[in-house]
């Protein structure tokens, strides 16, 4: 599902180069739940916005679902993400303006452009999967983060993508809001069969995934996969 | 689209207060412009107005030379009356034309028997001149309007200089183009009031008098013809449909006759280009305010959602449609205002013609503006202010794509 070799991100400081990503390789099969772990600058987010072509690596290959986001133009990315790609960020970033289900639907408008028959079946369906289906009229400073993070996570999976990024998705919530997010997830990957990667520091998001990736330095230091 | 304008609309609302000022900033520069617009409209209208109905008509025909020797009124630049018959089929034919008027302009001694001024002349036919200049009656007081033979209508500044009243008998003197010089006697019938400013020394007499003072025989001679068209606002198209006259030539190949419009003539056109410029500058300046208040508000909201714009474009949103998403804030902000602003300056334009705003101009007073905005005046001015918004609305929206989302991500 996704193949990453030999990737390499440089930034520039001044005028120091900064290698942030060192020949990172790595593949992740359909339908995994991912975990990349390790110490803060350690290169988690980089490597988690390069796969999600949000970011491009200096060297190196992408190829998520057998296709080469190598030579792909802003655009092109653009299109690529949001045909493929669903994201659930730490501060959850739904738009203060749109309501529960409207932040739900906004990718099938600007992105899919589906009909609004088909956009209706899909939210409410997501709604109910999050169980937000009660507040989908309210705007997101009514709700709490953990139903904000529950409205993302369903944004997330309405355009059907083939792999989910989350940055952090539990560090703005407490540890009971949290644990429901992380199983609300795993519900969710279970079913859909969706590719779930993470970048986390928390253990009880460690403790569910198929498979834990450390990285140190830009480097993966230790793979493993984890029992169910 | 209309998710794109929804988004938009809501994202206004979002800061209601700065989108209420911004908007009604674009607003008060529209109602500026329009009143403005719609006041400058109705000084301009009227004493055009004034100049082509009561004195010069829209379009004049003079012998070639005529009118750059205008001053000294000569009579050796007459149109004689071949040349009346090669024109006068022209102008009846021509659809435009409304009516015309001969005129025969000379200089003379105006003698009341105690003291002696000079006067000029129009010698008229009066019916023809009433027709062509429908507002000179207006200025003309204590008149039976048809001026009959024997009759003169003298201007306001000689029958207070002269100290003549209507009924007194007074003596023209002339010399004709052969120098023989003629007097007759005629009766003051009527006072020529002024038409704006001091000056004004144009007296009336029936054609036929002229030609006993200038001892003409009995064919006609005219110093000029004055044309009354159906619409002034057809005049370039008068004009070019007059251009086979213009192609008469004589032996030696050059041009017969000459033709100017009013705005040729008129030194007041000037005036009129004076204020087409002054209303030219106020819409800059409009065009300022919107394209300042727009860009400034389009940049302040690119700056406070950089996470969200961020956000949106991880999502996978095309830059485009943030483009699209930016531009069409603008494009509404403009759109409010253009059309609040237009519905206020009907409202105020609607106020202005009950309270009746009077004016002096020159020796007038009491002029009454009667401020109206047509349909294309307002769409107009709402086009540009649409049109700037746009515009302005663009470096924002380019801005907003173009952000990196990785970056904007990251921001707080």
């Amino acid at each position: 599902m996704v193949k990453a070799s030999h990737l390499k991100k440089v930034y520039r400081a001044g005028e120091i180069d900064l290698e942030v990503i060192k020949d990172f390789s790595l593949e992740i099969n359909e339908g995994e739940f991912v975990s990349l772990v390790g110490p803060s600058g350690s290169g988690k987010s980089t490597v988690l916005n390069m796969l999600g072509c949000l970011d491009t690596p200096t060297s190196g290959e992408i190829i998520i679902d057998g296709v080469s986001t190598k030579e792909m133009s802003r655009t092109q990315r653009a299109n690529f993400r949001g045909e493929n790609i669903g994201f659930i960020f730490q501060s959850f970033n739904l738009i203060p303006v749109l309501s529960v289900y409207e932040n739900i639907e906004y990718p099938l408008i600007m992105i899919q452009n589906l009909s609004e028959s088909e956009r209706k079946s899909r939210v409410l369906k997501l709604l109910e999967e999050v169980g937000m289906l009660e507040q989908k009229d309210k705007t997101p400073d009514k709700i709490s983060g953990g139903q904000m993070q529950r409205v993302a996570i369903a944004r997330a999976l309405v355009t059907n993508p083939k792999i989910i990024f989350a940055d952090e998705p539990t560090a703005n919530l407490d540890s009971k809001t949290a644990y429901m997010i992380i199983e609300l997830m795993k519900k969710i990957q279970k079913e859909h069969q969706t590719t779930f990667i993470f970048a986390t520091h928390d253990e009880k998001i460690v403790a569910n995934v198929d498979r834990l990736i450390t990285i140190v330095d830009g480097e993966i230091v230790e793979e493993k996969r984890m029992s169910k | 689209m209309n998710n794109i304008l929804k988004i938009s609309y809501r994202n206004l609302k979002r800061n209601g207060r700065r989108t209420i000022l911004t908007a009604s900033l674009i607003t008060i520069g529209v109602v500026f412009v329009l009143i403005y617009t719609a006041l400058s409209g109705s000084f301009k209208s009227y004493t055009v107005g004034q100049i082509t109905d009561s004195l010069m008509g829209h379009i004049q025909i003079h012998k070639k030379g005529y009118v750059a020797s205008v001053d000294n009124l000569p009579l050796d630049k007459n149109l004689n009356a071949k040349m009346l018959e090669f024109i006068e089929p022209q102008l009846k034919e021509n659809a435009l034309i409304e009516s015309f008027s001969y005129r025969i302009k000379f200089g003379a001694m105006f003698s009341n028997f105690t003291s002696t001024t000079n006067i000029r002349l129009n010698a008229i036919n009066p019916e023809q001149e009433f027709k062509t200049l429908p507002l000179l009656e207006g200025r003309i007081t204590d008149m039976n309007v048809t001026l009959k033979q024997g009759e003169i209508i003298v201007p306001e500044l000689l029958i207070k200089g002269m100290d003549v009243k209507i009924g007194d008998t007074i003596v023209l003197v002339a010399n004709n183009k052969n120098g023989s010089v003629n007097g007759i006697n005629l009766k003051v019938a009527g006072i020529l009031g002024q038409l704006m400013g001091p000056g004004g020394r144009d007296g009336y007499i029936h054609m036929e008098d002229a030609k006993k003072a200038l001892r003409m025989n009995n064919d006609l001679e005219v110093s000029e013809i004055v044309i009354r068209l159906k619409d002034v606002e057809k005049l370039k198209i008068a004009e070019k449909s007059l251009q086979p006259i213009l192609e008469k030539v004589n032996k030696e190949g050059k041009s017969v006759f000459e033709i100017h419009t009013w705005q040729q003539l008129s030194p007041f056109y000037n005036i009129i280009k004076m204020i087409d410029i002054m209303n030219i500058s106020i819409q800059i300046i409009l065009i300022s305010i919107v394209l300042i208040s727009i860009l400034n508000v389009m940049m302040m909201s690119v700056f406070e959602r950089v996470r969200e714009i961020g956000t949106i474009a991880a999502m996978g949103t095309p830059p485009l449609t943030i483009v699209k998403l930016f531009l069409s804030e603008g494009l509404m902000l403009g759109v409010f205002g253009a059309v609040v602003g237009s519905v206020l300056s009907l409202g105020v334009v609607y106020l202005l013609n009950i309270v009746k705003i009077t004016y002096s101009f020159g020796q007038q007073s009491g002029l009454e503006l009667a401020p109206k905005l047509s349909l294309g005046e307002i769409g107009s001015v709402s086009l540009v202010v649409i049109l700037i918004s746009l515009v302005a609305s663009i470096s924002p929206a380019i801005k907003a794509s173009r952000l990196d989302p990785v970056e904007a991500l990251r921001s707080y």
